[in-house]
C-alpha cells in the first residue's frame, strides 16, 4: 500500500510529530521572549535564545492561500488535493491539507479548524475542515 | 576602500549544447561541450581558463569540467546553492573572482538532463536529515512535491488581491512563446499557442495550467566572464556588467516562504534590484529589454513590480498594454525563455541577455538595447544583474 511521504525526526522538528501524534497542532514558543513561531527552529530570530518551549493551538484559523493539485500524482496522497496556507488565531502560519471539501467550495478567508487524521498506516497528522457554519 | 563590481568585469562569450528532452549523453559531457562553445564564442582558448563556478545543484564538478575542457591550473572555483537563484550568483562570483585578481578568465556553466535524467517534476525526497529536509518535510508531508505546488500558492494570493486573471498569465506564455517563432535552439520554435489553447488547458496545481510552467529540459550553457580591460581587447563585444547583486531576506525559504506578513511580494527580488540598481547607477527607465525569470508565468508579472517598472498590483496592467512583446515598452525573454526556449536553470536566460547587448538575438527588438536586466530564481534566494553595451 502507498504512503504519505514522512518526514524525517531530528532534534529540531521530531518532538512537534509527538504533539501531532497526541492530537495537537504545536507552536512552538520563545522561552525567553514568548516570540510564537513556525516553521520550528532551533534559535529564536528575535532574541537569538535556543531556550524553547511549545503551546498547542486552538486549531482555528481562515484560509490565506490555496493551491488544488492534480497532476503529477504521488502515490499515498488523494486527488485532487487541496493544500492551504492557515492564518492560526494564535498568530501563526500554517501548511496544511483542506478535507471534507470539494475543490469548488474552497475560498480565500473562510474558517477552518484543526482535525487529527490518521492513515491506514497508523501516522497521524493535522489537517483542516471547513468549521461548521452556526 | 570596498571594492565595486561596477564595470569591472564583462561576459565575452555565451555557449549552448542543442536542448532536447533526450540528450543521450552525460551532463558532464553537456557541460564541457557548453564551456567550449562559450570559448569558441569569445575567442579564447580553454586552455586560458583558470576559475570555473557552478550550481551547488550541478552533478559536474569544477575539476571533471576543467580536466574534461584541458584547463588551465584553477585558482578560483566555486558552487552557488538554491536551485535557479543560482545563476546571477555565478556571474557575481565570477566578477568577484576577476576584480580582486583571484583569476582572469572565469567560466560559469549549468549543464542538466532535466527531461531524460533527475526531473524537477518528479518532487523532492528526504534520506538525508539535513536543516534542508526538514524543511522540505513540511511541505513533503501534505504533497506539496513539485515546483508548481510550492510557487501556485503564492502566485493565487498576488492574483486574488491584484485581480490577476488567468489571461494575464496566458499573455505572458503567449510573449515568450511568439519570441520562440523565430528561434530555433527552442523547445517551441514551430509551435505556437493561441489564448484559447491556453485557457483550454487543465490546472495541474491551481491557479496554473501547463502552460505557466517551463520546460524540462537536457541541455548546457556556459558563460565567460572576464575583465572588463582585457574584453575591449578580443575581437567579439561583450557585455559589461554594469552591476550585479545576490539577495536573500527575512523569513527566506526555499520556495516556500510562506510565513511572511505579505503574500503579494518578493522581498528577495526587491532587494536584489535595490542593490543592483544602485550598484549600476541605473534605474527601471533605462533598462531596454529584460530577461525576467520565468519558471513560471506569475513570476514575470510580480518581478515587474519587485523591479519597479510599476507600483504593487499595476502589472497586470502594463501586461495586458503589451509591455513583454516585442514592440513593447520591455521586451522580454526574447528567446522564449524557460517557458519556451528550453530550462537550463536560467543560465540561458544570462545568454539571452548577451545577445540582446550584440545586436544578436533571434527576437532583438526593433529599438536600440542598451541595458539588459537579467535576474534569476524567483521565490528562493536570488540574484539581479544589468549589462551594458561597451
Amino acid at each position: 500500500m502507498s504512503q504519505r511521504m514522512k518526514p524525517p525526526m531530528g532534534e529540531d522538528n521530531a518532538w512537534w510529530w509527538d504533539m501531532a501524534a497526541a492530537g495537537e497542532l504545536g507552536i512552538q514558543r520563545c522561552k525567553s521572549c514568548q516570540t510564537l513561531r513556525h516553521p520550528p527552529t532551533p534559535m529564536c530570530g528575535q532574541c537569538r535564545s535556543i531556550e524553547w518551549d511549545s503551546i498547542a493551538s486552538s486549531g482555528k484559523g481562515v484560509i490565506c492561500s490555496y493551491t488544488i493539485l492534480t497532476h503529477p500524482q504521488f502515490p499515498g496522497y488523494e486527488y485532487p488535493l487541496i493544500v492551504i496556507l492557515v492564518d492560526l488565531e494564535e498568530g501563526t502560519r500554517f501548511t496544511s491539507q483542506l478535507v471534507g471539501c470539494a475543490p469548488e467550495d474552497v475560498d480565500f478567508g473562510l474558517p477552518v479548524e484543526m482535525i487529527i487524521q490518521e492513515d491506514p498506516d497508523g501516522f497521524k497528522l493535522p489537517v483542516f475542515k471547513l468549521q461548521e457554519k452556526h | 576602500m570596498p571594492i565595486s563590481l561596477h564595470n569591472e568585469a564583462a561576459i565575452v562569450g555565451v555557449g549552448t549544447t542543442p536542448f532536447s528532452k533526450k540528450s543521450g549523453v552525460s551532463e558532464l559531457s553537456l557541460a564541457a561541450q557548453s564551456v567550449r562553445a562559450a570559448c569558441e564564442d569569445a575567442g579564447i582558448d580553454p586552455g586560458e581558463i583558470d576559475g570555473l563556478v557552478s550550481f551547488t545543484l550541478d552533478s559536474s564538478d569544477e575539476i571533471e569540467v576543467a580536466r574534461a575542457v584541458g584547463a588551465a591550473d584553477l585558482t578560483f572555483f566555486s558552487k552557488v546553492n538554491y536551485g535557479g537563484g543560482a545563476a546571477v550568483g555565478t556571474i557575481a562570483q565570477a566578477a568577484m573572482a576577476v576584480a580582486t585578481g583571484q583569476a582572469t578568465t572565469v567560466v560559469c556553466y549549468r549543464a542538466l538532463n532535466g527531461r531524460s535524467g533527475q526531473r524537477m517534476g518528479q518532487g523532492v525526497s528526504g534520506n538525508l536529515l539535513t536543516s534542508d529536509i526538514i524543511h522540505w518535510s513540511w511541505y513533503m508531508v501534505y504533497g506539496m512535491l513539485i515546483p508548481g505546488s510550492w510557487v501556485a500558492m503564492i502566485a493565487h494570493k498576488y492574483m486574488h488581491e491584484y485581480g490577476v486573471t488567468r489571461e494575464d498569465l496566458g499573455r505572458v506564455a503567449l510573449a515568450q512563446r511568439a519570441f520562440a517563432q523565430t528561434n530555433p535552439r527552442a523547445f517551441a520554435y514551430g509551435k505556437p499557442l493561441t489564448m484559447q489553447q491556453y485557457l483550454d488547458s487543465a490546472l495541474l496545481a491551481h491557479p496554473l495550467c501547463l502552460y505557466d510552467f517551463c520546460q524540462e529540459t537536457d541541455g548546457g550553457c556556459a558563460i565567460v566572464v572576464t575583465s572588463a580591460e582585457r574584453a575591449r581587447a578580443l575581437s567579439r563585444p561583450s557585455a559589461v556588467i554594469r552591476g550585479v547583486a545576490q539577495a536573500s531576506t527575512r523569513g527566506q525559504e526555499q520556495m516556500t516562504s510562506f510565513y511572511r506578513d505579505d503574500l503579494k511580494s518578493l522581498p528577495e527580488m526587491e532587494l536584489a534590484a535595490q542593490r543592483v540598481y544602485a550598484m549600476s547607477g541605473l534605474g527601471p527607465d533605462d533598462i531596454d529589454a529584460a530577461c525576467l525569470y520565468d519558471a513560471f508565468t506569475c513570476e514575470v508579472i510580480m518581478q515587474l513590480e519587485s523591479f519597479q517598472f510599476c507600483g504593487r498590483g499595476e502589472a497586470r496592467d502594463m501586461v495586458r498594454d503589451g509591455v513583454l512583446e516585442a514592440d513593447g515598452r520591455l521586451p522580454n525573454n526574447t528567446h522564449g525563455g524557460l517557458l519556451s526556449e528550453g530550462y537550463i536553470h536560467g543560465m540561458n536566460n544570462i545568454a539571452e541577455g548577451v545577445r540582446l547587448i550584440r545586436g544578436e538575438s533571434t527576437g532583438q527588438p526593433k529599438k536600440s538595447v542598451e541595458h539588459v536586466l537579467v535576474s534569476s530564481g524567483v521565490g528562493v534566494p536570488t540574484g539581479a544583474l544589468i549589462l551594458g553595451a561597451q
